[in-house]
């Protein structure tokens, strides 16, 4: 396969300590990436037609945590994520995400996620790749967000608070961002817990017109203003939940201001007094 | 300084006893497998019988290098538990009642298990996981464990347990050596784990900066990044032979190859690594030899068959 050219340059332009052939202590390799790269950046560019905006908030270097709304069956919004990380910074950075369990027991899958930097999600390898200086990519509703059905992709379900703890306790800046369309790209009519179970998934996606493929519904990634919290990450509960419900609170007035402007409304006017 | 090495006919431990004699020490090697024209004194006795606790008590040694150990699962499981749990406890009460100052006990990373979920780096607290799937391992873990308790039932001994990472080298010793020797290298097809190795001399220098510097604990030893498989073998000059997995524990147990539970694929389809930063701190140590010229030490050793 042809390997396309920016993501050539962006994969070698990469600050990771990759060795003499190309792979780095966490098991990424330079051909996986180029390969995956090449794929993606096809549907990102042209499939889903990417728009990404405020990409300068995301940290040119060191550890930073990325934090989205999760929609749309396959987590496709994850993949596109990481591809606006890779195209269109300056230089390029790779965002790690954590991968949802049931990846590393699929044969393929599991190479493939792990070669390209997607880990399981433990706390111990988010940890690590943090001290590491990594970019690191984590969508709070986990599962249950790529679950969402079509009706429901502008919502948020809860938020789990290990990334907030991570945060604290590794000092790292968080990065909230919103995820538009990739309930349209995947729309979900219903989910299937006992089929998805059956091949070990938490579920499988069942979308109107039969073929679990996505659509090409335009994708729209808006990274919101870094957000610094200071603790140690053995904050009580609630203490950790309230930090967690303020970058919520940001992404969904991010998703929500996406939304409206998606279906055309206008931002809503300020009234005097408010 | 005297220092006795139960196990000393292994290839690793013949490298750890010459180097140590070339320093100056004096090396007692115990061994119910032969050396032949051994330059040390070399005792070809069973580690657990009678005639070895007389070699601690004649020779007073100051360290012990315990690496009376059986990886090999070609060994009997009765015979293999014998050896590692045996031998550990026999090797520790003597090196108690005869006043040694130091043990060090050289145990595995593999102690860890392989598992889908289990974390990439392995920190030494860290418990053994996926022993319920491959019970086979059950003894070597016993015996890191209960060399372990030495630390707080023999206060008097200095007690380093060392869990080595897999050896690569010249000598072509050891498990993952053994697995790249020939030409095609069988692999779970749509696994391709990491693997964490050092060079002989290097796990030679790692064994002999721990007897300088006795620290006193559990470490775990490692040098360069892990590679995948794939990489190891096609740097090796070999060719990778992915197997469905359902055809490779079929195979389990027939053609002459080990009769192994299932569980025992997963350190083919999943990674053991260790985090070895501890033991750097401890000791200092460096390796010498990064990944790439380690496999290609193994290689020029041993070329690709025809």
């Amino acid at each position: 396969m042809r390997i396309d050219l920016q993501v050539r340059e962006a994969v070698d332009r990469l600050e990771l300590p990759f060795n003499a052939i190309g792979v780095d202590p966490f098991g990424i390799s330079k051909k996986d990436l180029r390969l995956w790269g090449t794929l993606t950046a096809a549907f990102y560019r042209w499939y889903f037609s990417v728009e990404t905006s405020g990409i300068a908030h995301v940290p040119a270097r060191g550890r930073a945590i990325l934090v989205g709304n999760h929609s749309g069956g396959i987590a496709i919004d994850a993949a596109m994520v990481v591809m606006s990380c890779l195209l269109e910074m300056d230089p390029p950075r790779l965002a790690q995400g954590m991968a949802e369990k049931f990846i590393n027991r699929v044969p393929f899958m599991n190479e493939w996620a792990s070669r390209t930097g997607h880990l399981t999600g433990l706390p111990e390898h988010a940890e690590r790749l943090l001290e590491a200086d990594r970019l690191l990519l984590t969508f709070p509703e986990g599962a249950r967000g790529t679950a969402k059905l079509f009706r429901e992709r502008n919502s948020l379900v809860d938020f789990g608070s290990g990334f907030i703890r991570l945060a604290l306790k590794t000092q790292s800046p968080v990065v909230p961002l919103a995820v538009l369309g990739g309930g349209e790209a995947f729309p979900t009519i219903a989910n299937a817990y006992k089929l998805g179970r059956a091949f070990g998934a938490p579920y499988f996606p069942i979308v109107a017109y039969g073929l679990p493929v996505p659509l090409p519904a335009k994708i729209e990634i808006q990274y919101g203003a870094p957000m610094h919290f200071a603790g140690t990450g053995n904050e009580d509960e609630a203490i950790v939940r309230g930090y967690v419900e303020r970058v919520k609170e940001v992404i969904a007035e991010m998703v929500e201001s996406g939304a409206r402007k998606r279906r055309g409304e206008p931002p809503p006017q300020l009234t005097e007094g408010s | 300084m005297r220092v006795l090495i139960p196990g000393a006919s292994g290839a690793i431990a013949r490298k750890v006893a010459l180097r140590l004699k070339d320093e100056g020490a004096d090396v007692v090697g115990i061994d119910r497998r032969p050396w032949l024209d051994a330059p040390i004194e070399f005792h070809e006795v069973d580690v657990r019988k009678r005639a070895a606790e007389d070699i601690f008590r004649k020779t007073r040694p100051q360290a012990v290098v315990h690496m009376a150990t059986v990886t090999s699962l070609a060994v009997p499981g009765e015979e293999r538990y014998q050896i590692n749990l045996g031998g550990t406890r026999a090797v520790f009460e003597y090196a108690r009642a005869y006043g040694v100052e130091h043990c060090v006990f050289v145990g595995r990373h593999t102690f860890y298990g392989a598992g889908p979920d289990s974390p990439l780096f392995h920190g030494e607290d860290d418990p053994p996981l996926e022993l319920n799937r491959f019970p086979e391992l059950a003894d070597l873990v016993a015996a890191d464990l209960f060399a372990a308790t030495a630390l707080w039932r023999f206060p008097e001994l200095a007690t380093t347990v060392l869990r080595l990472c897999y050896t690569l080298g010249p000598t072509g010793h050891g498990t993952l050596a053994s697995f790249l020797r020939g030409k095609r290298v069988p692999t779970v097809m749509g696994y391709d784990p990491l693997f964490q190795f050092l060079h002989e001399d290097d796990v030679v220098r790692a064994i002999v900066l721990t007897l300088s510097k006795r620290p006193r604990g559990v470490f775990n030893v490692a040098g360069p990044q892990p590679l995948p498989l794939s990489r190891v073998a096609h740097e090796a000059g070999r060719s990778v032979l992915p197997v469905p997995e359902f055809i490779m524990s079929g195979l389990l147990g027939r053609f002459g190859l080990p009769n192994l539970p299932a569980g025992a694929l997963n350190h083919l389809k999943y990674p053991v690594v260790v985090d070895a930063r501890h033991f750097r701190t401890a000791t200092g140590f460096e390796h010498a030899f990064d990944e790439m010229m380690t496999i290609k030490a193994f290689r020029d050793a041993f070329p690709v068959p025809w």
